[in-house]
C-alpha cells in the first residue's frame, strides 16, 4: 500500500449524494480476478454513453461530455469531493480499487458508508469527513476556479488551498497505518500467540464450535 | 449496567484491545467467487497459510447461470471466476458446494439452511448482505476483500465497536404485510445512512412473531439502512430452526449449546445509543419508486414531488431518480406498468417466500405486458422443497420461468438482467441505477407484491385481491 503523508491534487466535484458502489464500479467489471485495471471503468455508466464490458477498448467508446471525469478542467484530479453517504451498498473492494486505479487518493464527503470507508484505508485512499458547509465551500471554489487544488496533510489533519479550509478527525490507528503504509495482516501476525491462546480458551468454553 | 446482545457477542470474541481498536476472533467465514480471488492471490504472494480452513465454506453464487448448468458456462469471464474459486478451494483444502451440488445456493441462504450459522458466532463474508445471519443472534458483517484476506490469514478482524441502535416494532402486521415491508418502511423512516456506524437490534412483538426466514429478510436489509449488522435475540424459534441441520451440533454438544444460546438476549437494563419505536400495525405494503431503497412509499401513495422538499440536495436527488426511473411526480404507484418480475435474491428466495408468491399466482396467468417473470430459488434445497410441494408447477402454469439457484437478477452478473428502460418488480434489496442491468428500472417489493404485480401487470394492493 502506498502511504499518504501530504497529498496535493486537483479537486473533482461529484455533486451527488448516496453514490453507491454499483455506480463506482458496475458489476460487469467485478468478474476480473485482479486488483488493477478498473480505473478506465470508474463510474462507467455515468462516464460513457454506451454499455461497457470487461475487456472493451475504452478509448473507442462514446464518452458523456457532461460527466465531471470527462471535463478538461478536472483532468488529472486526485481528490474527489461528493455529498452524503458516499460508497453505500455493496462491500465490493473493487470500488476503492477503481478509484485508486484512476488516481484518486483522497475522497471528501459529509459522510461515508461503513464498509466502503474501511476499504479505502486498506488501499491507500484517505476518506475525509467534513461538515456540509465546508464541503459547499469547496464545491463552490471548484466551479469558480479552473484547476482548483487542495493540499491534505494527514499528520496535521488539515486541508488547505491558499488558506486553511478545515481540520478533520481521523482514528489514530487508521491514520498511522496510512502514513506508514502498514499491512494489517503483518500487524495482526505479531499477535499470533495471543490468537492461539484465545482459541484454546474459546474452544474449551464453546466446544460445539470446534 | 446490562449488556446488549451485540456487546455480549462482541465481548466473547475479543482477542486483544489497543486503544479503541479491537482484534476480534471470527467463527465462520463464508466465501464466494467474486470477492475472494484477490484475497487468495494475496495469501499466495505473501506465502501465508489459511489459519483455520474448517471455519470456511465456499460457494459460487453471484455469477452462476440460472438456466441449464449441464454444459459449459457461456460467459468465459464468469467461467474463469467460478473455476478460480474451485481451484482455490482445492489448493487450500476448503469445503465448497460447487455449482452442481444440490446444496449450492446463495451464500446467505445456505449458511442458515445448513446450520453453519449458529447463535453467538461472529460471521463474515465478502458481501454486504452478511447482515442476514444476524437473525440467529450472531454478529454478522460484510467485509471487503482485504479483510477477507485478513480473516483467511489470521482468523481475526480489526474493528471498532459499533454504536447500538434498537428498533422496536410492536403490533400485529396486516395480512399481506411481511418482513420485507417492515424493512422498507424502516429504511424509508431512517434513511439509507440512518444506521451508519450502528449495529441495529430488531425487537418488539412484531419481530418476535416473525418466522426465522422473515427475520433473515429483515436483517438482510439492515445494510440498506446503512448498518453493517442487524441482530435479533435468540428464542425458541431460533433453536427449533437449527435443530437437526447438517452442520448444527448434535447430542450432548447440542444440549450444551442450547443452554448457552438461551442467554443470547439483551439484558433488560441494557443501554442503546439510539432507540426507535415503530407501530407494526400501521405498516402497509411498500414499493420503492426511485434509485435508493429509502425512496419508498406505501402502495396507496403517489410518487413524491421533488419540489415539495426544501433541501437542495434532496430535490436534485429526487429529480435525478425520477428522470432515471421515467416517472412523473404525483402519479399513483398503482399506475406504474411493469415489464419484468424477479422473485429471488438473498432477501426473498427462501421456501416461505416462494410459498407466499405461489399462493398469489395459483391458477392465474402472468399479464400480457410482462415480458419475463422469473423465480430463482435461493438454493438447490429450496428448489427441491418447492418442487416437492408442487410450487414449480404453479409458477410455470402461470407463465413464470423456474430457474436454478443463484444471485441472478439481483445484481445481474450473469445473463439475467434488465434491458435499458425495462421496469421490474423485484424482491431483491437494491434499486440503484443499473443494478439489474444498465438503464434498468427496479422497484423493490415483497414476494407477494411481486407475484401480484406479475398477474396484474402493475402494482396492486395485495390486501385488496383474493
Amino acid at each position: 500500500m502506498e502511504p499518504i503523508k501530504i497529498h496535493t491534487g486537483i479537486v473533482i466535484p461529484l455533486d451527488r449524494a448516496n453514490v453507491d458502489t454499483d455506480a463506482i464500479i458496475p458489476k460487469q467489471f467485478l468478474k476480473s480476478i485482479k486488483k488493477t485495471g478498473f480505473g478506465p471503468n470508474l463510474f462507467d455508466e455515468w462516464r460513457y454513453l454506451d454499455h461497457g464490458k470487461l475487456g472493451d477498448d475504452n478509448s473507442l467508446r462514446k464518452i458523456n461530455p457532461e460527466f465531471v471525469l470527462n471535463q478538461e478542467r478536472y483532468r488529472g484530479g486526485s481528490i474527489l469531493i461528493a455529498r452524503e453517504n458516499f460508497g453505500c451498498g455493496s462491500s465490493r473492494e473493487h470500488a476503492p480499487w477503481a478509484l485508486l486505479d484512476y488516481g484518486i487518493r483522497v475522497i471528501i464527503a459529509p459522510s461515508f458508508a461503513d464498509i466502503f470507508y474501511g476499504n479505502c484505508f486498506k488501499n491507500g485512499i484517505l476518506p475525509i469527513v467534513l461538515d456540509k458547509e465546508i464541503i459547499d465551500k469547496i464545491f463552490l471554489r471548484t466551479s469558480e476556479r479552473v484547476g482548483y487544488s487542495l493540499t491534505v496533510d494527514l499528520k496535521l489533519q488539515t486541508i488547505k488551498d491558499e488558506g486553511l479550509i478545515g481540520n478533520f478527525e481521523i482514528d489514530n490507528f487508521k491514520k498511522n497505518c496510512l502514513i506508514e503504509g502498514l499491512d494489517d495482516i503483518g500487524l495482526t501476525f505479531t499477535q499470533k500467540d495471543k490468537i492461539q491462546a484465545f482459541e484454546k480458551k474459546y474452544y474449551s468454553k464453546f466446544p460445539w464450535l470446534e | 449496567m446490562g449488556q446488549t446482545l451485540y456487546e455480549k457477542i462482541f465481548a466473547r470474541h475479543v482477542v486483544n484491545k489497543s486503544n479503541n481498536t479491537y482484534l476480534i476472533y471470527i467463527d465462520k467465514h463464508l466465501v464466494h467467487e467474486v470477492t475472494s480471488p484477490q484475497a487468495f492471490e494475496g495469501i499466495r504472494i505473501a506465502k501465508r497459510n489459511i489459519w483455520r480452513p474448517k471455519s470456511i465454506l465456499a460457494v459460487p453464487d453471484h455469477n452462476v447461470p440460472t438456466t441449464n448448468r449441464m454444459g459449459e458456462i457461456d460467459d468465459p469471464i464468469s467461467k474463469i471466476q467460478i473455476e478460480t474459486l474451485d481451484q482455490n478451494c482445492a489448493e487450500f483444502g476448503l469445503d465448497e458446494f460447487k455449482m452442481n451440488d444440490q446444496r449450492q445456493g446463495i451464500v446467505h441462504v445456505i449458511g442458515p439452511e445448513q446450520g453453519l450459522t449458529l447463535p453467538g458466532m461472529t460471521i463474515v463474508c465478502g458481501d454486504s448482505h452478511t447482515s442476514t445471519h444476524g437473525a440467529f443472534g450472531t454478529l454478522a458483517m460484510g467485509i471487503g476483500t482485504s479483510e477477507v484476506e485478513h480473516v483467511l490469514a489470521t482468523q481475526c478482524l480489526l474493528v471498532k465497536k459499533l454504536k447500538s441502535m434498537k428498533i422496536n416494532v410492536d403490533g400485529d402486521l396486516s395480512v399481506g404485510v411481511g418482513a420485507k415491508d417492515v424493512a422498507l418502511a424502516i429504511i424509508g423512516l431512517i434513511g439509507t445512512a440512518g444506521g451508519t456506524g450502528y449495529a441495529i437490534e430488531f425487537s418488539g412483538s412484531t419481530i418476535e412473531s416473525l418466522t426465522m426466514e422473515s427475520r433473515m429478510t429483515l436483517c438482510n436489509m439492515a445494510i440498506e439502512a446503512g448498518a453493517r449488522s442487524g441482530i435479533i435475540a435468540v428464542d425458541n424459534k431460533t433453536i427449533d430452526y437449527l435443530k437437526g441441520k447438517p452442520y448444527a451440533p448434535q447430542g450432548n454438544l447440542w444440549d450444551k449449546a442450547v443452554e448457552n444460546w438461551k442467554g443470547l438476549v439483551s439484558d433488560p437494563d441494557a443501554k442503546y445509543d439510539k432507540e426507535i419505536n415503530i407501530d407494526g400495525s400501521l405498516i402497509e405494503p411498500q414499493v420503492t419508486w426511485g434509485t435508493s431503497p429509502q425512496m419508498v412509499v406505501s402502495i396507496n401513495e403517489n410518487i413524491p414531488n421533488p419540489l415539495s422538499f426544501n433541501d437542495k440536495t434532496i430535490r436534485k436527488d429526487y429529480q435525478r431518480a425520477l428522470d432515471y426511473m421515467g416517472l412523473q411526480p404525483g402519479i399513483p404507484v398503482g399506475e406504474i406498468s411493469l415489464d419484468k418480475i424477479f422473485i429471488g435474491s438473498c432477501t426473498n428466495s427462501r421456501i416461505e417466500d416462494l410459498r407466499a408468491a405461489a399462493n398469489i399466482v395459483k391458477s392465474k396467468k402472468v399479464a400480457k405486458n410482462i415480458k419475463l417473470a422469473m423465480v430463482v430459488p435461493g438454493s438447490g434445497l429450496v428448489k427441491k422443497a418447492a418442487e416437492e410441494e408442487g410450487l414449480d408447477k404453479i409458477f410455470i402454469n402461470a407463465g413464470f420461468e423456474w430457474r436454478n439457484p443463484g444471485c441472478s437478477m439481483c445484481l445481474a452478473m450473469n445473463a439475467d438482467r434488465l434491458e435499458p428502460g425495462e421496469r421490474c418488480a423485484s424482491t431483491s434489496n437494491r434499486n440503484f441505477e443499473g443494478r439489474q442491468g444498465q438503464g434498468g428500472r427496479t422497484h423493490l417489493v415483497s414476494p407477494q407484491m411481486a407475484a401480484a404485480a406479475a398477474i396484474y401487470g402493475k402494482f396492486v394492493d395485495i390486501r385488496k385481491i383474493n
